[in-house]
C-alpha cells in the first residue's frame, strides 16, 4: 500500500546557515493518525512547511501518496490540507468567502465549493458566523475556520500544526472529537502539538524530532511501554498528617486529603491498597496523572541534548 | 490541474481582486478621478486656454490621452503592488502557495486585477475629459492595444514590487521616485519636439514617452515618435517581465525561505 507521506534524507539549511533539518526520514501510512513532536525550534514546522511548499528544501525527497513533490507538485498538493500554526487568512474577508475562495484555488467550482463549505462550517459550529468578517471571530473560531478551509477540497492528508494552541479545554475536546471522526472516516492526519496529552489520546504513531533529527519513530503504544513509573492521585476520607513509607512506591502528601503515588510499572496497585488499609486510610477516589508521554518526551530530548 | 480547474482558480483570484477594487472604491477609484479632474481644470481649462494649439489640437485635447495613460499606469501598478504585498503581509498568500494553482495563474490573476482597475480608472478619466473637450478617436484598435499592453506591463511591474517589498514603505518608493517623474517627463503635458536637442535625446530613453505617444496617436493621429517602436517595446517588456516574475515565483523570492 502506498504511504500517505514519505520523506527521504530531507535537509534544510537556511540562508543564515542554520541547519534546521539534518537529513530526516519519515513514513506515514495511509489512514494513520501520526504525531510529530519536538521542542521549539526542533525542525517540525520547517518539515511541515517544506511538505506544503511554503519553504524550499535544500535536498531530499518527499512523496505524497506516491507523488513526488519535485515531479508532480500540483498533483501532490491536491491531496494535502494544512492548518497552520498562525492565522493566515485575510482578516477583512467574510468566513464563507475565505473557505469558498480556498476551494477555488483547487479548481472547485463555486456551487460545489459552497456545499462543501456549508458542510464543514456546520460541523465546526461556524455556520452562524458565515457572513461575519473573520477578524471579529474569537481565537477558537479562527482555529476552526482554518480547519474548515483546510478541508474544503476534501484532502486525503490533513496536517494540523498546533491546531489547539490557545483554545479553551471545552473547544479543544470538541476539536479532538472532530479530528478523530475525520481519521475514522479514512483521512490520514499528521499532528504537531505542545499538548502531549492531545498526542497521547489521539495518535497511533509518533515521531520525535530534535535539533533537526528524528530521535524516535515508533507506535504510541510501544513508546509508552518505556514508561517506568506511573503516577496516581488518591483523594482520601478525613485527613492524615503522615503516611508510612512503602517499598517500590514513592508516596507524597500533596495536602491533608490528597496523596500522590509513583508506582513502578513492575508492581501492582494491590500492595498500595493493602498499605492504605493497614494504615486506616480510606480512599474516596483515584485517578492517573496523565504525564506519561511528557515524562518520556523530556527524557528523550534531554538525552539527545546531552549526546547520550 | 486540468484546464477547467485552472480557469476556476484564475476566476477565483480575479473575482477577489475585482471585488476588492470595487469594495474600497474610495481608495482605488476616487482619488485618481479627483486628481485627473484637477489636471483638466488647471492645465486644460485655466492655463491651457492661454497656450497655443499643439500639432493642430487645442492644449486640453493634446493632454487628455497622456492624462488617461498616467491614470492607467499608476493604478495598474498600485493595485497589484499593494494587493500582493497586502496578502504577503497578512500571510494569506500562503492560501495560494499551498494550493495546486500554478504560478502563472497566480500572476495572471493579479495582473488581470491590476488591468481591470487601470482600465476602469482610465475609462472614468476619459468620461471626465468629455466635460472639458470633445473626444477624437483616430484608431480604436491602437487605443485598445496601447491601453491593454501598458496596463499589462505596469501590473507586472507592480507584482514584482509586491514580491520584493518587505514593508509598506517599499510599495510607495517606486511610484514616488520612479513612476511619477518618468510619467511627468514622458510627454504627458508637452510634445518633445519643443525640447532642446539634448533633453529631447534624454526623453527618448524614457519608455513611458513611447506609451503616451502611441496612445495619443490612437486618439489624435499625432505622435513625436514612431509608434511601432513603442508597440514593440511594450510587447518585449511584457514578455520579459512575465518571464522574470514567473522565474522569481518558482524560486519563491520574497515568499518562501
Amino acid at each position: 500500500m502506498v504511504n500517505a507521506l514519505e520523506i527521504k534524507d530531507l535537509k534544510k539549511v537556511y540562508s543564515n546557515d542554520v541547519e534546521a533539518l539534518k537529513g530526516i526520514d519519515l513514513e506515514v501510512q495511509k489512514g494513520d493518525f501520526f504525531a510529530l513532536l519536538g521542542p521549539n525550534g526542533a525542525g517540525k514546522s520547517t518539515a511541515i512547511n517544506i511538505i506544503v511548499d511554503l519553504v524550499t528544501k535544500t535536498s531530499g525527497q518527499i512523496k505524497i501518496f506516491g507523488k513526488d513533490l519535485d515531479q508532480n507538485l500540483e498533483e501532490a498538493k491536491m491531496h494535502i490540507g494544512i492548518v497552520p500554526q498562525e492565522f493566515n487568512f485575510n482578516i477583512f474577508e467574510k468566513v464563507m468567502d475565505i473557505v469558498v475562495q480556498q476551494a477555488g484555488y483547487y479548481g472547485i467550482d463555486k456551487a460545489t465549493a459552497k456545499k462543501s463549505a456549508e458542510k464543514y462550517l456546520k460541523q465546526l459550529d461556524l455556520w452562524e458566523k458565515r457572513n461575519e468578517v473573520s477578524r471579529t471571530l474569537s481565537g477558537g473560531q479562527k482555529r476552526r475556520l482554518m480547519i474548515a478551509r483546510a478541508l474544503v477540497h476534501e484532502p486525503e492528508l490533513l496536517i494540523l500544526d498546533e491546531p489547539t494552541a490557545g483554545v479553551d479545554i471545552e473547544i479543544r475536546r470538541k476539536m479532538w472529537e472532530f479530528v478523530k471522526n475525520l481519521n475514522q472516516g479514512g483521512r490520514t492526519i499528521i499532528l504537531t502539538t505542545h499538548y502531549l496529552e492531545e498526542a497521547e489520546n489521539l495518535c497511533r504513531n509518533i515521531a520525535i524530532i530534535d535539533q533537526g533529527q528524528i530521535i524516535e519513530n515508533t507506535s504510541m503504544k510501544s513508546f509508552l511501554k518505556n514508561v517506568e513509573n506511573e503516577l496516581y492521585i488518591f483523594d482520601i476520607k478525613g485527613t492524615i498528617k503522615n503516611l508510612p513509607e512503602l517499598r517500590h512506591c514513592n508516596l507524597k502528601m500533596l495536602d491533608e486529603t490528597t496523596i500522590e503515588a509513583e508506582v513502578s510499572k513492575d508492581h501492582t496497585l494491590n500492595m498500595l491498597f493493602e498499605h492504605f488499609k493497614k494504615n486506616n486510610v480510606e480512599i474516596v477516589s483515584m485517578r492517573r496523572k496523565t504525564a506519561r508521554l511528557e515524562e518520556l518526551f523530556m527524557k528523550l530530548v534531554d538525552n539527545n541534548k546531552n549526546g547520550n | 490541474m486540468e484546464i477547467r480547474e485552472k480557469y476556476v482558480a484564475l476566476r477565483t483570484i480575479l473575482d477577489k481582486e475585482v471585488t476588492r477594487v470595487l469594495r474600497i472604491w474610495q481608495q482605488t477609484i476616487l482619488p485618481s478621478a479627483i486628481t485627473m479632474t484637477l489636471y483638466f481644470l488647471i492645465f486644460g481649462a485655466f492655463i491651457g486656454s492661454k497656450i497655443e494649439d499643439m500639432d493642430g489640437f487645442s492644449y486640453i485635447s493634446f493632454i487628455v490621452p497622456g492624462i488617461i495613460m498616467m491614470a492607467v499606469i499608476t493604478n495598474s501598478y498600485a493595485n497589484v503592488s499593494s494587493s500582493f504585498f497586502g496578502i504577503k503581509f497578512q500571510r494569506s498568500v500562503e492560501e495560494l502557495l499551498v494550493s495546486p494553482t500554478p504560478n502563472y495563474i497566480i500572476v495572471l490573476g493579479y495582473v488581470l486585477g491590476g488591468m481591470f482597475r487601470g482600465i476602469l480608472v482610465g475609462l472614468i478619466v476619459l468620461l471626465i475629459s468629455l466635460f472639458f473637450t470633445k473626444a477624437t478617436l483616430h484608431s480604436i484598435p491602437l487605443v485598445l492595444v496601447f491601453i491593454f499592453l501598458t496596463s499589462f506591463v505596469f501590473s507586472l511591474a507592480g507584482f514584482l514590487n509586491g514580491m520584493y517589498a518587505k514593508k509598506f514603505d517599499d510599495v510607495a518608493i517606486v511610484p514616488t521616485f520612479v513612476l511619477t517623474p518618468l510619467t511627468y517627463l514622458g510627454g504627458v503635458f508637452y510634445s518633445i519636439s519643443l525640447l532642446p536637442p539634448f533633453w529631447k535625446s534624454i526623453s527618448l530613453m524614457n519608455p513611458i514617452l513611447y506609451m503616451v505617444n502611441g496612445f495619443r496617436y490612437g486618439f489624435l493621429g499625432i505622435s513625436d515618435i514612431n509608434i511601432w517602436i513603442g508597440l514593440e517595446m511594450l510587447l518585449i517588456l511584457g514578455v520579459l517581465l512575465f518571464y522574470l516574475v514567473i522565474r522569481l515565483m518558482k524560486k519563491g523570492t520574497g515568499l518562501k525561505s
